[in-house]
């Protein structure tokens, strides 16, 4: 069984290809035939809400998985016909920080080492280098559990990286971080990137997949719903939302209906947070941004607070499929949010 | 913060032959690198017992106390039926121990495991590229280590209470073919481990497997006394026959057939249960 080339007409090399991947849990259907590539060398963010087949689909690429149809190739080895191979060009790390508790951080190393055949020398060497790269030289003797969550994911990514992947799969790797710890992660993850590995990347967070993918893949209810370079989604999603905070709320309405006359946003319209008292406008760009700003300084409203922010995975949901994450379709017409949608 | 500026690629180059080339194409793992991936993990399993000395308790305790409640609990009223008093009864309930433990401990194969799975860590295990039976050979090994500690400290207690070793070379005969039977129960065990959501309930399961084989056994007293479907349960009952055997060798009597039985039921059950075991791990979802 050879390795298959999976350089593709147009010259780019996939180091994942993922082709009708259907996976059923009884009735449900966790992935429902699901295409996508990861380019080499390239971060994709998978973004979806809970439920969606994220790490379904994750569980599936690292060979713990079968699927029950379609096809997937990561770094040219087939997902079912050459899981061993497989398994040797990658790295996963999983929601749930998969390293031995009991063992001190350089033991668990060091295990992994060993497991992937680097002779003893190596591996001990191989543990002690990861650790200094990931700050746990400190920690090094101390057993994992009495880590901090942000030391814990950290050694869960060295221990990825002991075998060298190729591709490096991280499912949900910051959930249940504190912003400064997610921080922390984020800044190793883009060091490995630079480093040139393939990154596999799922996500609940816009930002997230903002700050570490290239490119994304929208998934809910085990489908593919959108994807592609994430600016282009952006632009398509909004971009950034601009909160203004008028400080006598009877302005809100009147606000928003002329923001959304002067045509100067993005393709999203105007909403109006009753219960923040705000205005939300999509703005695709500095000079979009500037232009709302000006158009309501020109109308003399006095502004309690202005800021900012990047669409919430649910604004993401609602601007690419027309409803919300997880809901069926026919709910698309009636989000039961505090906001409403004004008429355009 | 010196090496910070050193990258993954830096490191990529050191080792990489000396990884690499230990692999076959098709990715088939070689004889040696089963054995150096079973190493590395009774490794990790022994690393438990030296971070957490506690988990070696039962292992040290209950032979303790099970020898002394039986022999000075129940050691006068059975040793004078079967004709010896007390001290007869030691020569008697010993070589049950054996049986008795090597049946108990074995069950910690299947709350390892479950605990395993539970806590994330057999998903890296099952990602890396090793053979899935390096894992529960590992384990297997790890629990058969600890029985062999839990047989040593029950023949100390043993001796202390009186029981006299009269046969050594009878004795080693024994604890191998407790050691056999065992290692064969326990892939029942890590089936259970592998099924089971909670080693709660390993440990439930296992105890109800355990105690009417435990119990409905000549291990603590001779069967002739109980009624005849007992018996003809006891008669087929693997610990009996285990119990029958340890005791043959170490204490003399007959031994052939309890110990031809013993070792049939050992074949049998890893015949069956092997495969299972395996096959429940290989597709675990």
């Amino acid at each position: 069984m050879t390795r298959i080339d999976n350089r593709p007409t147009d010259g780019v090399t996939r180091a994942v290809s993922v082709r009708g991947l259907v996976k059923h849990y009884g009735e449900t259907k966790a992935l429902d035939g699901v295409d996508l590539d990861v380019r080499e060398g390239t971060v994709l963010g998978v973004l979806g809400p809970n439920g969606a087949g994220k790490t379904t689909l994750v569980r599936i690429l690292s060979t713990l998985l079968q699927p029950d149809s379609g096809h997937a190739t990561v770094a040219g080895y087939d997902v079912l016909r050459q899981p061993r191979q497989l398994r040797r060009v990658i790295g996963l790390t999983g929601q749930y920080a998969s390293v031995d508790e009991k063992l001190p951080g350089w033991e668990n190393l060091y295990m992994i080492g060993r497991l992937l055949d680097l002779p003893r020398k190596d591996a001990r060497t191989r543990a002690d280098e990861l650790l200094e790269r990931f700050s746990l030289t400190d920690a090094a003797k101390r057993p994992a559990s009495t880590y901090s969550g942000g030391m814990r994911r950290r050694l869960d990514l060295a221990a990825s990286m002991i075998g060298r992947p190729q591709v490096l799969f991280l499912d949900e790797p910051t959930t249940g971080l504190d912003p400064r710890t997610r921080n922390e992660v984020w800044t190793e993850v883009k060091r490995m990137v630079g480093d040139g590995v393939t990154v596999l990347l799922t996500t609940q967070y816009m930002e997230e997949a903002e700050q570490l993918a290239s490119e994304l893949a929208v998934i809910d209810r085990g489908k593919v719903v959108a994807g592609g370079a994430i600016d282009a989604l952006k632009a398509k999603v909004g971009g950034r939302t601009l909160r203004i905070r008028p400080a006598d709320p009877l302005q809100l309405r009147p606000l928003a209906r002329d923001l959304d006359d002067l045509g100067i946003t993005g393709l999203a319209t105007t909403t109006v947070d009753t219960e923040n008292g705000s205005v939300l406008v999509p703005v695709l760009s500095d000079e979009q941004l500037t232009a709302v700003t000006g158009a309501v300084v020109a109308r003399g409203i006095t502004i309690s607070s202005i800021s900012t922010e990047l669409p919430s995975l649910d604004e993401v949901f609602l601007s690419l499929t027309g409803h919300r994450a997880g809901a069926p379709q026919d709910d698309a017409t009636t989000p039961a949010d505090t906001r409403e949608e004004v008429a355009v | 913060m010196s090496t910070a500026t050193a990258t993954v690629n830096d490191i990529h180059h050191d080792g990489d032959k000396a990884g690499r080339d230990r692999v076959q194409a098709d990715g088939r793992i070689p004889l040696r690198g089963h054995l150096r991936h079973t190493g590395a993990l009774v490794r990790r399993n022994l690393l438990w017992i030296r971070q957490d000395p506690e988990s070696m308790a039962d292992a040290l305790l209950m032979p303790v106390i099970f020898t002394l409640l039986f022999v000075f609990v129940f050691g006068g009223s059975i040793g004078q039926a079967l004709g010896g008093g007390q001290d007869g009864y030691v020569q008697y309930v010993i070589p049950g121990m054996i049986a008795m433990m090597s049946m108990t401990l074995s069950q910690g194969v299947g709350t390892g495991f479950c605990q395993d799975f539970n806590s994330g860590v057999m998903d890296r295990f099952r990602s890396l590229p090793i053979g899935r039976g390096s894992v529960l050979f590992a384990k297997i090994s790890v629990e058969l280590i600890r029985m062999l500690f839990a047989t040593t400290v029950l023949m100390i207690v043993a001796v202390l209470v009186g029981f006299d070793i009269n046969h050594w070379p009878g004795l080693f005969a024994a604890v191998g073919l407790a050691t056999l039977f065992a290692s064969s129960i326990m892939w029942v065990f890590l089936t259970l481990g592998v099924m089971m959501k909670s080693a709660q309930s390993v440990q439930a399961m296992g105890f109800l497997v355990l105690f009417p084989l435990q119990f409905g056994s000549s291990i603590f007293a001779p069967t002739q006394s109980m009624p005849g479907w007992l018996q003809a349960f006891t008669d087929y009952n693997p610990l009996s026959t285990l119990a029958d055997a340890a005791r043959g060798l170490m204490v003399g009597g007959p031994v052939a057939h309890d110990l031809w039985v013993t070792i049939g039921w050992s074949a049998a059950i890893t015949a069956v249960m092997a495969p299972v075991a395996i096959h429940k791990f290989r597709t675990k979802s």
